[in-house]
């Protein structure tokens, strides 16, 4: 058993025990490593990580907020690799969206003269 | 005329100069809550050390009416004064005069200051406030700029150089900054981006604060751009003292001693702070302070990558560089973050003769996807680098767990660390117990009539062979396995010996870290 001599010194009751405990009473998290539970703090960077999520490559997203200034698209059409998709404006620069699967587009979201964010879904494969 | 009214003149052209922006431009500094140029320059030099020069230089537009206008200075004060008795070259640009922006005259003065810096090998002190490039005097601006960024690096890692950002600090000005070794900044005064919010609106249409974007606290906290954080200006300056007592003013000189005094044993018992049980953190600032003179240690970069602990400390009187895995924080792991900060301080320690402590506790490097996409193997592998292109002496003291990566990472011997000490509660393995007996032993476990117990059987019986600093030991890895309470003597002692360590490195421009 661990004696404590100061208020943030880690009071434990059991060695082995993975039970709860905490430092300045602020409860610990667990975090595992290579099968080992630590008890420690998390910071908020780790705490607000983005999960990893797989692109979908049904899905044709914009790269840079922009304005979309010409679209060489519609629903049916049909596209292969290569093809110019969208036309968006960006940076002071007009940036081309190519294709990059072959398909038929089912659905288009944007119009000429629409602003878009990032990562905002223009159009999606069947 | 006569001698008495030349100098009559005199004071009347000192005395307008001195005013600055006026009373107006003063009284609106102030009610930001923000001290003036001078007034920050004076509380922050030792009294009446401060001697200013080129008091009279007049700025150099003639576009867009300037030449009518008159800017005491050009909007900076350069001189020169003294910190603790140590000779400094000090510039504080002033907010009152022009927004303290930057035209030709007013690079030049900073330039000129810094020259008579490198030259003399005192220390820079730099105090930004200002609004930027002098949009009037054009591409003049900019060339004012490139002369100060060249010169900074010039200067790196010969003298020091110290930033302290007092108001907005922005666009191509803030690379400045970013190129000395020590940024400072003060609660809701500082400022620092390279785009403002009003751009990022326009062209992204993100919307955010001055404040969330590049004030103080997010700096200091989330991009790491800062080293020291200070709830107000008087804060800052005594922090920028404390800093001086530690750092050697030029690096060919060592950091005054200081008379050696022992730690607060009573407040940082180093047997009390350790758990038991090795899942369990600890704070390993109270390690620290348990073993430098008078437990006075000033932390760098305390609010960023809180994994990782850096600073200065003294043992024997001597300025000591550490750097310490914090088991508080994600288990005291590396990552991008934590590589980043350690690897800077390792060089900056490298470059003026500071000694570097090496306190290990770490599991490895943090998992993650994210970690992996932002590239952690290149962020990782400059710790290695620093350590081993470090030349000053190094002593790492391996307290718990030193696994794998990490291990050797963290300055090990085989990065030419001088002396290796480690605890009896070390453990210096490939992996931890649990990791390792899954892959080793996978066959016996999964063949066991009772798996779990066939597994709790090969972990323990890896974690009595290999989970210790024997091991280790036996190979000569590890210099010596010492008692916790024989710390503070054994690293002072191994300190003591390499005080005047010498390396050959073989002849290189310079080596290409992974920047």
């Amino acid at each position: 058993m661990a004696k404590a001599t100061k208020e943030n010194v880690v009071k434990i009751t059991d060695p082995e025990s993975d039970e709860q405990s905490s430092v300045n009473s602020e409860p610990l998290q667990t975090l595992i490593i290579e099968d080992v539970k630590y008890k420690t703090r998390y910071n908020k960077k780790f705490t607000n990580r983005k999960l990893y999520e797989p692109k979908d490559p049904k899905k044709i997203i914009s790269f840079i907020p922009g304005t979309i200034k010409k679209v060489y698209l519609s629903k049916g059409k049909r596209v292969k690799v290569g093809d110019k998709l969208l036309d968006l404006e960006a940076m002071k620069m007009v940036n081309t969206i190519f294709c990059e699967y072959n398909g038929t587009i089912a659905d288009l979201y944007v119009k000429e003269g629409d602003q878009v964010p990032k990562n905002f879904l223009l159009a999606v494969y069947k | 005329m006569s001698l008495s009214s030349k100098s009559t003149d005199l004071k009347r052209r000192m005395q307008e100069a001195l005013r600055g922006g006026g009373d107006k431009a003063i009284e609106k500094q102030k009610a930001t809550g923000k001290m003036t140029a001078r007034e920050r320059i004076i509380a922050l030099l030792d009294a009446k050390s401060f001697h200013e020069y080129d008091l009279f230089v007049e700025h150099a537009g003639r576009d867009f009416d300037m030449s009518d206008k008159y800017l005491p200075g050009d909007g900076v004060i350069t001189g020169t004064g003294t910190i603790n008795n140590y000779p400094v070259c000090i510039f504080a640009q002033d907010f009152t005069v022009a927004g303290g922006s930057l035209g030709y005259m007013h690079a030049k003065k900073i330039t000129k200051i810094m020259d008579h810096a490198m030259k003399l090998k005192v220390p820079l002190i730099g105090i930004n406030d200002s609004g930027g490039a002098r949009i009037q005097e054009g591409v003049n601006s900019l060339a004012g700029y490139g002369e100060i960024f060249y010169r900074n690096t010039q200067a790196s890692g010969v003298i020091p150089q110290i930033s302290v950002i007092l108001g907005p600090c922005a666009g191509g000005a803030v690379y400045s900054p970013a190129l000395t070794d020590f940024v400072f900044v003060v609660d809701k005064i500082s400022k620092m981006f390279i785009t403002g919010p009003e751009v990022i609106k326009t062209v992204l249409g993100e919307e955010i604060s001055m404040e969330e974007l590049g004030g103080a606290r997010v700096q200091a906290e989330v991009t790491g751009n800062v080293h020291f954080f200070a709830e107000s200006e008087m804060e800052c300056f005594e922090q920028i003292k404390k800093l001086f007592s530690f750092i050697p003013w030029n690096n060919m000189k060592k950091a005054d001693p200081f008379p050696r005094k022992p730690p607060r044993v009573r407040q940082y018992n180093i047997e009390k702070i350790f758990p038991t049980n090795p899942r369990q953190p600890y704070d390993v600032k109270d390690l620290i302070r348990g073993i430098i003179d008078d437990s006075d240690f000033l932390e760098v970069q305390s609010q960023f990558a809180e994994n990782i602990v850096i600073g200065f400390g003294r043992m024997n009187g001597y300025t000591i560089g550490f750097v310490a895995n914090q088991p508080l924080v994600l288990a005291g792991v590396l990552d991008v973050d934590s590589s980043d900060k350690a690897a800077r301080f390792i060089r900056y320690c490298d470059a003026f003769n500071i000694p570097l402590v090496t306190l290990v506790d770490l599991p490895g490097y943090l998992p993650g996807v994210d970690q992996e996409h932002a590239g952690v193997i290149r962020h990782g592998a400059k710790v290695l680098y620093a350590y081993s292109e470090a030349t000053v002496p190094k002593i790492t003291v391996i307290t718990r767990k030193a696994y794998g990566g990490g291990y050797i990472a963290m300055c090990s011997s085989h990065l030419r660390a001088d002396f290796v000490f480690a605890w009896p509660t070390a453990e210096i393995a490939v992996m931890g117990p649990e990791g390792a007996a899954n892959i080793i032993f996978r066959n016996e476990i999964k063949d066991a009539e009772n798996p779990d117990e066939m597994r709790k059987l090969k972990i323990k019986e890896y974690k009595e062979k290999f989970a210790n600093p024997f091991v280790a030991a036996a190979y000569g890895y590890v210099d010596a396995v010492i008692n916790p309470e024989e710390t503070r003597d054994m690293v002072i002692h191994a300190l003591q010996i390499s005080a005047d360590k010498k390396v050959d490195v073989p002849f290189k421009k310079h080596g290409i870290p992974p920047f």
